[in-house]
């Protein structure tokens, strides 16, 4: 029996001690006529490890082996052989969550180091332990300006267009049942930035938080310090939403304008966590200490233990559904703990100097990659404004044909941004450290080859 | 154990794991960012060799209790062997490396599993329809609820403003009506455990917009008046919640889809034996009944005639409440857990319900003879049980909490403590059906030695553990004085 250890003689010895005839017997206070036997016979038999491996080897191989230009949200790294390694010990991989924490202190030192490398990168103050992904993380920090904004009245937040439109989904699909709007915000079509002129229209009208993702769904870099004193004077609070190996290069969001951003979200997957078909992943939560106790999910805290002895506890509870049920800030009651785990890791090995190397290759290679693709007749990039690791393309034919096309060669081309942004010809594409010169011209030269086609 | 330093400690200005990471690039060549965006200063991580990181992180992963090491009895949170091939599979490069928006073309292996699980859990759980997108159980709690609220909101029933919970119930069950916009009314749980159906029957009405409950309850029995509970919410107008943190002990045995239940939550982390991966990443599918079909959150994966894979999303599914996630939730949990229902099979499905009760039964029954009281002895235990300490703590001045720190001397992680709220000093105990009868066995030894030690030694107990990292530590401290980060 799969992962079952009982003998024939255990189960006797144990049915004996209950006093009961069989296994059946555990269930007489179950209604018959409810029970499920024969009613599972579309399950199919059970597999050795060896059949399952076989199964899922092939299931696998029939994902693999193109090259991609996908980014818009989840991005391709070289993740050190150290990471997944140790992530996958059982000793972090089995644990359960650190509630008993005087078990539990391998668990929670990565947290308190996570939590600082995290205020390290955005330069803020806190950070909890993670949540279940960016664009959750947004609904979640959306919750949060309402209860923190002191100044506010308002369940209305601004949000840009040029937001990943996935984040702004998963937001209004998690926000929308409190009765919280989001006002969109539009973007400059020759730049593709979010300008001041923009906001003006919401000026004097009451609103929780602005957004600000840096960089914005397009790549390009949004003017942060003026968005950031703008809201700030016109009482909004400031979300930032920022890409993690970028802040290894830009300004983060704590120097953001006069005061900062005052809450900052993001996901983490670039640093260290496979793209694995989109999870797991985790989103990451910082914000000013002011606001702590409005902040959701778990935070770790430094402290003492009877004799004196420096340890780490799961700290401000009263915030949490365990104790404060229908009064907490969030139902969240996990963190992404194993990818959080990885991300200490990788952070680690990669030092300052390791991970501004990465950002560095990711926005040189997609700046050479987009001068290879703009040398293509009719191939133009969209936008003006200056960018980090991606660029939007208008190509002379529909995205979505180019990039059936260009699949069938195994090379994905990036993401069409017809269906959101009613943009037919324009695709979204992203480069990093792992693509390689010939990586690059291997997309030119059958970019070509489709369009000539 | 020593104190171990925390990695910044370890960190000396210009070392680094040089072959981690590419090369530098020339300063000029980032001209294209403008200065006033650049960061001004690098950001302050540590700066290590290779092998300090692996010495680190190795050394704090002996810090901790896992299932690898101990046995993990902790109520409704089914701590079950996490099979190490479920992790091999999921880490297979063709998942591994596959985009979340890669085409449909270069996406049938990992689609054709998502199909696939999708159709187990539907039998087991004997439900209509299957979504895998929730990213943990109180994610798939609340689109459970926002399914209910998106059902009534479809009628123009929009006078329903309350949930109806059980005062045994989850944290979360509450926490997430409210995030679903509902008020939350509590309901009285009997002195036998069951559901105080009289008062039930009293709080349903025009207000009400469903009911959340698990079963078993979370008091470790099988909820008996589960049909009549169904009956009085629908008759209401309401729908039925099932939380399915117990799923495990009713796998195989009977379904919720049977019991009348309109919509549920799955923690894969939990019945499907993904890890917990000391507090996640979980999964929590829900399965719906045929009313609920149209609002299941997206993505999903779909079949064509031809046999090939597509995805189901808000375009074709305008009712869906949406997206919960940027992309397909926890993709590699939801592999793992199909790694394990394959390597189950059916037979194997049906003995998880089996094997769990059975271990719950006898722990229980060989606890009760050595002095453990159970606060419900007349009833048959599900795959998990309550005692209470009210006696032990009266007399002797010796808590749950203080036997539950001692048996992490014994090398045994607590039970759930200080849950149900409706029992006093309790502990809430589920040992899975992965545990050998020798475990379980050692487990009631320890259990014999600290009760001895609770009349003898009772001071001592009170101050235990003494073998751990660190002893009993100072949360006052930690939540007056916080300290979250780090500061050389």
């Amino acid at each position: 029996m799969p992962y079952i250890p009982h003998t024939p003689d255990d189960v006797r010895a144990m049915l004996d001690a209950i006093g009961a005839d069989s296994i059946e017997d555990l269930f007489d206070e179950i209604p018959a006529h409810l029970k499920a036997a024969g009613k599972l016979d579309a399950l199919p038999e059970g597999l050795s490890e060896m059949e399952v491996t076989r199964l899922m080897g092939e299931r696998a191989a029939m994902d693999a082996g193109a090259v991609s230009f996908i980014g818009a949200g989840a991005y391709q790294h070289h993740i050190p052989a150290a990471v997944w390694e140790i992530a996958t010990r059982g000793e972090f991989y089995t644990a359960y969550t650190p509630y008993q924490a005087e078990a539990s202190q391998g668990t929670l030192q990565v947290i308190y180091e996570f939590q600082t490398l995290m205020t390290r990168l955005t330069g803020m103050e806190v950070s909890n332990a993670s949540v279940y992904d960016g664009a959750s993380g947004l609904a979640e920090a959306v919750l949060m300006s309402l209860r923190a904004n002191r100044k506010s009245k308002s369940r209305k937040v601004l949000v840009p267009t040029a937001l990943n439109p996935r984040y702004t989904a998963a937001t209004q699909a998690i926000v929308e049942n409190q009765d919280v709007a989001l006002q969109t915000v539009g973007f400059d079509a020759a730049s593709g930035q979010t300008p001041l002129d923009a906001l003006k229209d919401f000026e004097g009208e009451d609103f929780a938080a602005l957004v600000i993702s840096q960089p914005n769904f397009f790549g390009s870099l949004e003017e942060v310090d003026a968005l950031t004193d703008w809201a700030h004077a016109n009482n909004m609070l400031v979300i930032g939403v920022v890409n993690p190996t970028s802040l290894a290069l830009l300004a983060p969001p704590g120097e953001w304008g006069t005061e900062g951003a005052d809450i900052v979200v993001g996901e983490g997957q670039p640093l260290g966590v496979p793209l694995s078909s989109g999870g797991p992943y985790y989103g990451f939560m910082c914000c000013k200490q002011k606001y702590v106790r409005q902040m959701p999910g778990r935070i770790i805290g430094r402290t003492v233990d009877m004799e004196g002895k420096q340890g780490f506890a799961l700290t401000l509870q009263a915030r949490e559904q365990h104790i404060r049920r229908s009064k907490a800030t969030s139902n969240i009651c996990t963190n992404q703990g194993l990818a959080m785990t990885a991300s200490t890791i990788y952070c680690s090995l990669l030092g300052p100097d390791g991970l501004t190397n990465v950002a560095a290759h990711c926005h040189t290679n997609t700046q050479a990659l987009a001068e290879k693709l703009t040398a293509i007749e009719g191939v133009e990039r969209a936008f003006s404004a200056p960018t980090f690791h991606e660029v939007v393309l208008t190509l002379p034919k529909p995205a979505t044909e180019v990039l059936a096309a260009l699949a069938e060669k195994d090379v994905l081309g990036g993401v069409s941004l017809a269906k959101d942004y009613d943009m037919p010809n324009a695709i979204l594409i992203n480069a990093t450290e792992v693509h390689s010169e010939s990586d690059l011209d291997l997309f030119a030269v059958a970019l070509k080859e489709v369009l000539a086609a | 154990m020593s104190e171990t330093k925390l990695i910044f400690q370890l960190s000396q200005p210009g070392r680094s794991a040089v072959s981690q990471a590419p090369k530098a690039v020339a300063e000029d060549k980032l001209g294209a960012i403008p200065a006033h965006l650049r960061r001004q200063q690098k950001p302050a991580l540590p700066e290590v060799s290779e092998m300090q990181v692996v010495r680190h992180y190795t050394n704090l992963s002996s810090k901790n209790f896992a299932i690898d090491k101990q046995f993990y009895p902790l109520g409704s949170c089914t701590m079950k062997y996490n099979p190490r091939g479920a992790n091999r599979a999921a880490m297979l490069p063709g998942f591994l490396n596959r985009h979340p928006l890669a085409p449909e073309t270069h996406s049938q292996g990992f689609l054709s599993c998502m199909f696939e699980l999708q159709n187990f859990l539907k039998e087991v759980t004997g439900m209509k329809g299957v979504s895998l997108a929730p990213m943990a159980g109180a994610q798939g709690e609340f689109a459970g609820v926002a399914m209910i609220r998106a059902y009534h909101d479809a009628r123009g029933d929009e006078e329903r403003t309350e949930i109806l919970i059980p005062e045994a119930a989850h944290g979360t069950n509450p926490a997430t009506a409210v995030m679903c916009g509902y008020k939350v009314r509590e309901v009285p749980v009997g002195k036998d455990g069951d559901v105080d159906l009289e008062a039930l029957k009293a709080a349903c009405g025009p207000q009400t917009a469903g009911l959340m409950m698990t079963n078993p309850s979370t008091c470790g029995v099988f909820e008996r008046q589960i049909e009549a509970i169904a009956k009085t919410v629908h008759e209401a107008g309401g729908l039925l919640y099932y939380d399915g943190a117990n799923l495990n002990a009713i796998l195989g045995k009977v379904r919720p889809g049977d019991m009348g239940f309109d919509v549920i939550h799955m923690n894969l982390h939990k019945t499907f034996a993904t890890p917990h991966g000391g507090g996640g990443p979980g999964a929590g599918p829900v399965g719906v009944s045929e009313r609920l079909l149209p609002y299941l959150p997206t993505p999903m994966a779909g079949q064509r005639d031809d046999g090939s894979y597509h995805w189901i999303d808000t375009d074709t599914l305008e009712t869906s409440i949406g997206h919960l996630s940027a992309f397909m939730g926890n993709a590699g949990v939801l592999l793992r857990a199909y790694y394990y229902a394959r390597s189950l099979g059916r037979d194997g499905m049906i003995r998880v319900g089996e094997f769990s009760t059975l271990a719950a039964n006898y722990l229980l029954k060989r606890l009760e003879a050595i002095g453990c009281t159970a606060a419900y002895p007349d009833r048959r235990a599900s795959h998990e049980f309550i005692l209470t300490f009210a006696k032990e703590a009266k007399e002797l001045g010796v808590t749950a909490m203080d036997i539950a720190k001692r048996l992490l001397d014994y090398n045994q992680h607590a039970p759930t403590t200080y849950f149900p709220l409706l029992v006093p000093e309790c502990f809430l105990i589920e040992p899975t059906e992965t545990e050998s009868k020798e475990a379980l066995d050692e487990f009631v030894d320890a259990m014999a030695a600290i009760l001895e030690e609770a009349r003898t030694e009772p001071d001592m107990v009170k101050e235990a553990p003494f073998t751990q990292p660190v002893r009993r530590l100072d949360d006052v401290k930690a939540a007056r004085e916080l300290d979250l980060t780090w500061t050389e």
